[in-house]
């Protein structure tokens, strides 16, 4: 049987998010096609054919598809969907909005967030905010989930030379109309597929003391985050939110600087390869995740790392 | 106007669940239950347009056990004017929750529904979603601002890159992110006040909606614990450790 891919993407470049659910998909199917929903997005289709493992690539270029409205792009997916025994999108705020709209459609429990594909009908995924690890199996005749990226490794992004088919855009809608979008615009590498993350937390004071964050990332060539505090406390924008109601990351290796490490937050950086607290709380829950802990005041110890890369 | 805010019971945000021993589930057991936070946000939300008079009335819904009743009456303590409670010891997943509240907004014809954007017990984000699709209605999930304007409704989205707005027209489902206000704590003549609140008892068989699970739980297990690593007492130690395991 074959298994759709939802490709995540911004109509010039195709997200790491979308090799990871291939790799998914590939461990739910033998056959795997990615499905390309945009405006402009040929590029993306071409990139998408190059995966290794991708037998065919689907394109639906349309003005209407210009935003990832979830009432224009659900009942695209569900006039393929019978041609598959599942369809799996990345869980990012783009997946988690459109499918559901598909399972309910097609009168199925969509599985949410799986963190691996123990069988092609059974799943583990976190629930509790990571607190505990449900393993669920589903007999529903199509398969609609949404894949929590960052525990796949992603597919090679070079390797397949898939056929790129054209179909046709749906009708259009009027119920929901795309406003505008304020994207943060940064030269760091993106938060959920950065190699280093350095994330500041309360400890931080203000958002002008993120400068001594900006400094240290900028060695590393690091994306920055943030806890839930810092970004309640409005030090930065919500998108640098790491935590289970934020982005979920695993970076090679994450350093946490005055987070005190609430249950909230560690849900979304726990599975990084190697964690670094820094916080002059020695109580502070952070450092029962750490590898390596540092006690210290913050605003001595940035710099002197800064200085030390 | 007309707002429907569905309310799940669920453990409390600050307590540490605890997985039972023989992998069925997590302990449920003398642990505090509370109303899941994303949804105080939506009964925030809906009492808000309510006191700036754009909405008449609010129903508050819960879908869950008897006890569910009382989350319930925190919404109404909130503002809500009245309860439905839909009784049941089983398990509801979201597509049955969904098909629920279909059935639940075909007798009340509200404009809004505003709801928690996912519960924090399973995790699953899709109620809203399910719903806004069985209505054939629009969706604006992970709100951080709404604004009614007329016949429609503009709703400002968290999305991974930063924020997006949608116009959508009414009705229209909207599903509540953590910045979207932050909710009261009602006041005490509000709670006692929330008792005499009317409360609708119904059933999922009322509404002739089939709740079994589709999905098999077949076991619920602890996530690997990370060993706790080592102190370092200073930041040349760190980086001299981070370049030896070559991170850095």
């Amino acid at each position: 049987m074959t298994a759709l891919v939802l490709a995540e993407h911004d109509n010039k470049t195709l997200k790491e998010g979308t090799l990871k659910t291939v790799a998914a998909a590939l461990k739910v199917d033998k056959d795997v096609h990615v499905l390309v929903v945009g405006k402009g997005c040929k590029g993306v289709a071409e990139a998408a054919a190059k995966i290794a493992g991708v037998a065919k690539v689907l394109l639906a270029d349309a003005v209407a598809y210009a935003h990832p409205l979830a009432e224009s792009i659900a009942p695209l997916i569900l006039r393929l969907a019978d041609g598959y025994d599942a369809v799996l999108a990345p869980a990012t705020t783009t997946g988690k909005n459109i499918m559901p709209r598909v399972a309910a459609a097609l009168d199925v429990m969509q599985i949410s967030d799986i963190i691996s594909v123990e069988s092609s009908d059974t799943f583990k995924r976190p629930i509790y905010a990571g607190n505990a690890i449900q393993t669920v199996q589903t007999s529903d005749s199509i398969k609609i989930i949404t894949v929590r990226t960052t525990t796949f490794d992603a597919a090679e992004a070079e390797g397949g030379s898939a056929l790129i088919e054209n179909i046709k855009a749906g009708e259009t809608q009027k119920m929901s109309t795309f406003v505008k979008a304020e994207l943060s615009k940064s030269d760091r590498p993106e938060l959920t597929s950065a190699k280093i993350v350095i994330s500041g937390g309360r400890g931080m004071g203000s958002g002008k003391n993120f400068k001594l964050i900006e400094a240290v990332a900028d060695k590393l060539n690091a994306a920055i985050g943030a806890s839930r505090a810092a970004v309640d406390a409005g030090f930065v924008p919500n998108d640098f939110q790491v935590g289970q109601t934020g982005k979920i990351v695993a970076p090679d290796l994450y350093i946490a600087v005055g987070i005190s490490g609430a249950i909230q937050h560690l849900a979304g950086m726990k599975d990084s390869k190697i964690i670094v607290a820094i916080n002059k709380d020695e109580e502070a829950p952070i450092f029962q995740v750490a590898d390596y802990g540092l006690v210290m005041d913050l605003f001595e110890a940035l710099p002197q790392l800064e200085k030390a890369l | 106007m007309k707002v429907l805010v569905p309310v799940k019971r669920v453990v409390d945000f600050n307590v540490k669940v605890r997985v039972k021993a023989d992998k069925s589930g997590v302990e449920l057991q003398n642990v505090k239950m509370s109303m899941n936070p994303f949804d105080e946000i939506a009964v925030e939300e809906a009492v808000r347009l309510k006191e700036a008079g754009k909405v008449s009335e609010i129903i508050i819904i819960s879908i869950g056990p008897q006890q569910a009743q009382e989350t319930i009456r925190t919404g109404l303590a909130m503002g809500g004017d009245r309860g439905i409670l839909v009784k049941t010891d089983q398990i509801t997943e979201p597509l049955a929750v969904a098909k629920i509240l279909q059935k639940i907004v075909a007798d009340e014809k509200p404009d809004l529904v505003i709801m928690g954007k996912q519960a924090i017990d399973d995790d699953c984000n899709q109620t809203g979603q399910m719903l806004a699709t069985l209505l054939g209605w629009p969706q604006g999930t992970f709100a951080s601002e709404v604004k009614l304007s007329g016949s429609s409704v503009v709703v400002t989205r968290e999305i991974d890159g930063g924020l997006e707005t949608l116009k959508l027209t009414i009705p229209a489902i909207i599903t509540t992110d953590l910045r979207l206000n932050e909710p009261r704590y009602a006041s005490l003549p509000n709670i006692m006040k929330a008792k005499q609140k009317p409360i609708d008892m119904k059933t999922p068989e009322d509404y002739g909606v089939d709740i079994s699970p589709r999905l098999k739980s077949l076991k619920v297990e602890e996530p690997t614990k990370r060993e706790t690593g080592i102190r370092v007492e200073s930041v040349e130690e760190l980086v001299s450790k981070l370049k030896k395991e070559g991170a850095i």
